[in-house]
């Protein structure tokens, strides 16, 4: 018993200080932005007398609501279209060939390297002078440069379904590596056939990867900044470019906390519901 | 459909096609940055190595480089440790409130970086710390633990707690067996970790955007760069340069990583 305790009080010793400094990293920063949100910049000043105005100004204007909603949206676009399309790679990788190992690591080599010169990367391509348009007319197949590539959701969700597809790619490839193959025989010699047993069996004891997924990509992509601001145009802002412009150019922080807690708390309500719905539906199909 | 799926040659293309899709955008930048012409379009123009040779001189990109080596080393090592003895204690003790912990040292890898960013940047001055290295160096140990933790986890998961029984019962004390026995056989992991969280921070941009001031990161300094047309081929030379050297050190990374698995 006395092992048992001096056990458990190393294992809280040594684990203590990531835990603390991670901890205190997440509380500190929000309990400060809640403070401040309550707060109400005066030109250079902060007057820090209790008011609910920057809620007030944030639920009421337009621009805000917008934002916020796009946000969701196209983060919610994102996160499908990332997961659908890394779904078949993931599979394949699971079931299809020998060199899992090789193809792992050619799925994340280029996760590792600078998301900024990604971005950046896309931008190069999609534009109007750019790389694709350049391409396809040497090669002669159109006249004009191609106008609606660049500066828009569309562009946004390309670079993000790029920018993410290892986080697709990982969750859902363990959850394929852990079915039980006697599961697929069985189903198999059951009469199922492969559509069917796909259907009926791999997809449902993937769903927990594929929530798992999901939540990766959508949670930071709601507030991604790089991308609307280098691909976005106008069309494609969203909420983090309008929060950084409140702690840079327009210097009203208690408005710019106002909103970083708005976000989360839309990240969270929407992530919470997608989970909700998410199991509901899994033990529907089962 | 069910045809489709029987026989597969699709998933097989739709694989290498998916590859062609990840790789073209990180293998552009270097394509062009050989390109003798000043816009980023075909057709290639010539080969030229001079966009390199005029990123030498450039002081103020040179000091930003040994911003984000400082910011990235420090990191690094922070990050590292905490990792060490936090995955140490979640592979080898049953504490109340292990899986807590656990989760929560995983938080920064989710939530969103603006977020980060912003909160931090105003925690930072309401306790007088001014955005600098400084400032850089403690967000990126937050965003860089998750790394860490997970890369000295699996570390720890090979790991043999039978060669630590055996160093107490020789007589060795509680810290003689972690530096003597338990450090050298995970040490291979811990390289890893320094490399992987070196990365990490040394790509990092938003986090460093808001916190640096005016002493820009790599990343924050490229952001600046990217702004004017007339400096796009040096900054494709310089963006190679910085992809060349994060994916040396991941291959690096991978290398140590593997051979702490094969040693025990």
């Amino acid at each position: 018993m006395i092992t048992l305790r001096s056990e458990a009080s190393q294992g809280m010793a040594l684990s203590a200080p990531a835990t603390l400094y991670v901890g205190l990293l997440v509380a500190a920063p929000l309990g400060i932005l809640v403070v401040y949100s309550f707060w109400t910049q005066t030109y250079v000043s902060i007057d820090r007398t209790f008011t609910w105005e920057n809620y007030r100004l944030a639920v009421e204007d337009p621009l805000v609501r917008h934002l916020l909603i796009r946000s969701v949206w196209i983060a919610g676009l994102v996160t499908a279209a990332t997961v659908a399309l890394a779904y078949p790679i993931a599979y394949f990788i699971a079931f299809r060939t020998r060199h899992k190992t090789l193809w792992l690591l050619l799925i994340t080599i280029p996760f590792w390297t600078s998301y900024l010169l990604r971005v950046f990367s896309w931008k190069l391509i999609l534009g109007f002078n750019g790389v694709l348009n350049s391409a396809l007319m040497t090669v002669g197949l159109i006249e004009e440069p191609l106008t609606f590539l660049l500066y828009n959701e569309v562009a946004v969700v390309l670079t993000l379904a790029h920018a993410w597809a290892p986080f697709a790619i990982m969750p859902i490839y363990v959850s394929l590596q852990k079915i039980d193959r006697s599961l697929l025989e069985a189903a198999t010699d059951l009469g199922c056939s492969k559509l069917e047993r796909f259907v009926r069996v791999t997809l449902p004891l993937t769903v927990p990867g594929i929530i798992a997924a999901c939540l990766i990509i959508f949670i930071p992509t709601v507030g991604d900044y790089v991308t609307p601001a280098l691909v976005g145009g106008s069309d494609g802002k969203m909420i983090a470019n309008l929060i950084q412009v409140q702690f840079g150019a327009a210097n009203n922080w208690p408005l710019g906390a106002t909103l970083s807690l708005m976000a989360m708390l839309a990240v969270g309500l929407v992530a919470g519901c997608f989970v909700l719905l998410s199991n509901l539906l899994a033990r529907r199909i089962r | 459909m069910s045809r489709l799926l029987r026989s597969f040659p699709g998933l097989s293309a739709y694989a290498v096609f998916y590859l062609v899709f990840l790789y073209t955008p990180v293998l552009l930048l270097p394509l062009f940055s050989f390109n003798e012409g000043t816009i980023v379009a075909f057709p290639i123009k010539g080969f030229t190595l001079k966009w390199y040779a005029e990123l030498a001189g450039q002081e103020a990109l040179l000091r930003s480089l040994l911003n984000s080596v400082i910011v990235g080393g420090v990191s690094a090592v922070l990050a590292t440790s905490l990792g060490l003895f936090a995955a140490r204690a979640y592979v080898r003790y049953r504490f109340t409130g292990r899986e807590m912990s656990e989760a929560l040292v995983m938080l920064p890898l989710v939530v969103p970086g603006i977020i980060v960013a912003s909160s931090f940047l105003v925690l930072f001055l309401s306790v007088g710390l001014k955005p600098s290295l400084t400032a850089v160096i403690l967000g990126h140990t937050f965003l860089t633990v998750p790394f860490a933790v997970a890369i000295m986890k699996s570390a720890f998961d090979e790991f043999d707690p039978s060669l630590e029984e055996a160093a107490y019962d020789l007589g060795e004390t509680v810290i003689g067996t972690f530096r003597r026995v338990t450090l050298p056989i995970v040490a291979p992991g811990i390289v890893a970790s320094l490399l992987v969280t070196f990365t990490v921070s040394f790509d990092e941009f938003i986090l460093a955007f808001f916190l640096a001031g005016d002493q820009p990161t790599l990343p924050v300094y490229i952001w600046s760069q990217i702004r004017f047309p007339a400096k796009l081929p040096n900054t494709l030379a310089l963006g190679s340069c910085l992809l060349a050297f994060s994916v040396l050190l991941l291959i690096t990374a991978e290398y140590f990583r593997r051979r702490s698995a094969k040693r025990t």
